[in-house]
């Protein structure tokens, strides 16, 4: 029997304002433990929250860009639980009526494009962090109030990999409308799967397990792949799935049961007594669609439209909103759009990822690319040239023409010059010769490489290959 | 509806509370007692009227997103039972 994976996602991500979503403590990472905190955020009794506006701004920009219908009326709910990182014991969230709710992403598969439904957009504080050690738990406060946004989709996904290209997709259209800095490592964007599997054709769903924990794209990837094959093995060896929740072990590769169902909480969620109806109007939320930027799936269309890229080119380049402004801007400057592309998609991002880094960590700036490729459009420079140009100027942000200046790799397009190194070469190089007139072409490309060795790649490629053509038909 | 002893177990539970056989009846009665008077209620006809969240005629209580200082991490710290190097120290608790 043929098995099918149904996957679904709730994403929180941790929004761009400078104070928490009930008080003005800062929101700000990585700073000593309890520091930012009062008495709102740690849950004393009497405090009164005060919801942030910029927080109901942020959330309504990430509802239209994942083109949500925005609920005009709605309140906060109280959610009632136990743990340590919770200094209130209950969260304030959104329940019943969540701020947006409705949208949906699409996705680029195989198959085509597959648009993924979002259920809802509610927003809601984050909790403090708990550490483990030894007997005890040390709780850092700093987070708890921060606010979040929870992002909740349809079952609508079919494989790891959709759901990966959707969180990716979502990631960047956050980062686009700048709702998030979606910094996994510090937690500010993170994942849980909703997955169960079903007879392929079959239009009821299985029992589902609830995945956490998942801290990459990769990692999502990968417990979802993990977890999808443990339920159909069970479902093959007549076992029964159980409700239940998992953790994903990175180091194990595996996902480990953290508490069944049947303890499940319940939350007892009321409306928030301390908080008062939220209203909007048409003018605040147009307001906000005015602010909104290109996205990435309208700058994608438009970068095929408009510079004719390829739909593939257009795609990883819109991926990153600074790696689309790089593109942008040196097409400003007036370079061949598709020349631009093509070193973007060769060794810029090559060079990114070896070292790991982002376009905005790079010294050179679009403006020296653009004169790099001029230079190999005015034949100053081959393009092998260009390359290693290219790496020092990655290197130490210099204007590529000074490289080319102080290195002398102006290159040599003097017929002459070229025909002399090209003799010696054949001259060296004797059995090379009589390959070629026993028939093996296979020489020609060898002479080259060591013709442009010789000119320490200076010479004119398309001349080398026309003159060493010429001088072993003569030989 | 009216609530038994396992009702008053399970709310106790919820709320971490414990309560000797003789409070827990006394709750039964209580518990009782009370959604007796609130279903008193269910007697108006509320066909076509709107819930109601706040009895108060108020919407969009905000704040600007300013960032203003917190407290000192001593005072911060001044009601924990047990810290370590500014954090809380609670008891071990694993999810």
């Amino acid at each position: 029997m043929d098995f099918e994976a149904v996957i679904g996602l709730e994403i929180h991500a941790e929004l761009s304002t400078k104070s928490k979503i009930f008080c003005s403590c800062t929101t700000e990472f990585g700073k000593d433990a309890n520091t930012h905190c009062c008495p709102v955020c740690l849950g004393l009794p009497g405090a009164l929250p005060v919801l942030n506006k910029s927080v109901v701004d942020y959330a309504i920009k990430a509802g239209l860009a994942l083109n949500c219908s925005i609920n005009k009326e709605t309140y906060m709910a109280r959610k009632n639980y136990f743990y340590p990182d919770a200094p209130k014991n209950y969260q304030i969230t959104q329940h019943e009526t969540p701020l947006c709710s409705e949208g949906y992403i699409e996705i680029e598969t195989e198959e085509g494009v597959k648009r993924i439904g979002i259920q809802r957009i509610h927003i809601e504080e984050d909790a403090g962090k708990a550490l483990h050690e030894g007997e005890s738990s040390l709780i850092d406060f700093n987070r708890s109030g921060v606010p979040l946004i929870e992002i909740v989709t349809k079952p609508d996904m079919r494989s790891p990999k959709e759901a990966r290209m959707f969180f990716e997709k979502l990631r960047s259209i956050l980062l686009y409308t700048e709702v998030s800095d979606c910094k996994m490592q510090e937690g500010s964007l993170r994942c849980d799967a909703n997955v169960s599997v079903r007879p392929k054709g079959s239009t009821e769903f299985g029992v589902k397990t609830e995945i956490k924990n998942m801290n990459s794209f990769k990692a999502l990837e990968k417990a979802l792949e993990y977890e999808i094959e443990r339920q159909i093995n069970a479902i093959k060896n007549g076992e029964r799935i159980v409700q239940e929740t998992r953790r994903w072990d990175e180091a194990k590769g595996q996902t480990i049961v953290m508490r069944s169902k049947e303890e499940a909480h319940d939350y007892r969620y009321f409306p928030e007594p301390d908080m008062v109806y939220l209203k909007l109007n048409d003018e605040w939320i147009e307001g906000i669609r005015k602010t909104m930027p290109e996205l990435p799936d309208e700058k994608k269309k438009r970068y095929i439209e408009e510079f004719g890229l390829p739909e593939y080119d257009a795609n990883i380049i819109t991926t990153s909103k600074e790696l689309a402004a790089f593109f942008e801007e040196a097409v400003n400057i007036g370079g061949n759009p598709k020349t631009i592309s093509n070193w973007i998609m060769g060794e810029v991002l090559r060079i990114l990822n070896d070292r790991e880094m982002e376009i905005k960590d790079v010294k050179f700036t679009s403006k020296d690319l653009v004169k790099l490729i001029s230079l190999v459009e005015k034949g100053t420079i081959s393009n092998t040239i260009a390359k290693k140009v290219f790496v020092e100027m990655f290197e130490t942000g210099k204007d590529p023409e000074k490289i080319v200046e102080e290195k002398g790799l102006v290159q040599i397009t003097d017929e002459g010059a070229i025909r002399d190194i090209v003799n010696k070469v054949l001259d060296e190089n004797p059995q090379s010769v009589a390959d070629f007139k026993n028939g093996k072409t296979k020489a020609v490309g060898f002479i080259v490489g060591q013709v442009m060795k010789a000119s320490k790649g200076k010479a004119n490629p398309q001349m080398v290959n026309k003159l060493v053509e010429e001088e072993l038909l003569k030989r | 509806m009216a609530v038994d002893k396992s009702q008053v177990d399970y709310v106790a539970k919820l709320a971490r509370l414990e309560f000797s056989e003789e409070e827990k009846e006394k709750f039964v009665g209580d518990f009782n007692k009370i959604l007796q008077f609130v279903e008193k209620l269910n007697e108006i006809d509320t066909e076509n009227v709107e819930i109601s969240i706040s009895s108060y005629p108020m919407f969009n209580a905000l704040r600007e997103d300013e960032v203003k200082p917190s407290l000192s991490l001593d005072e911060v710290l001044l009601n924990a039972p047990d810290k370590e190097n500014g954090y809380f120290r609670v008891p071990k608790v694993v999810d």
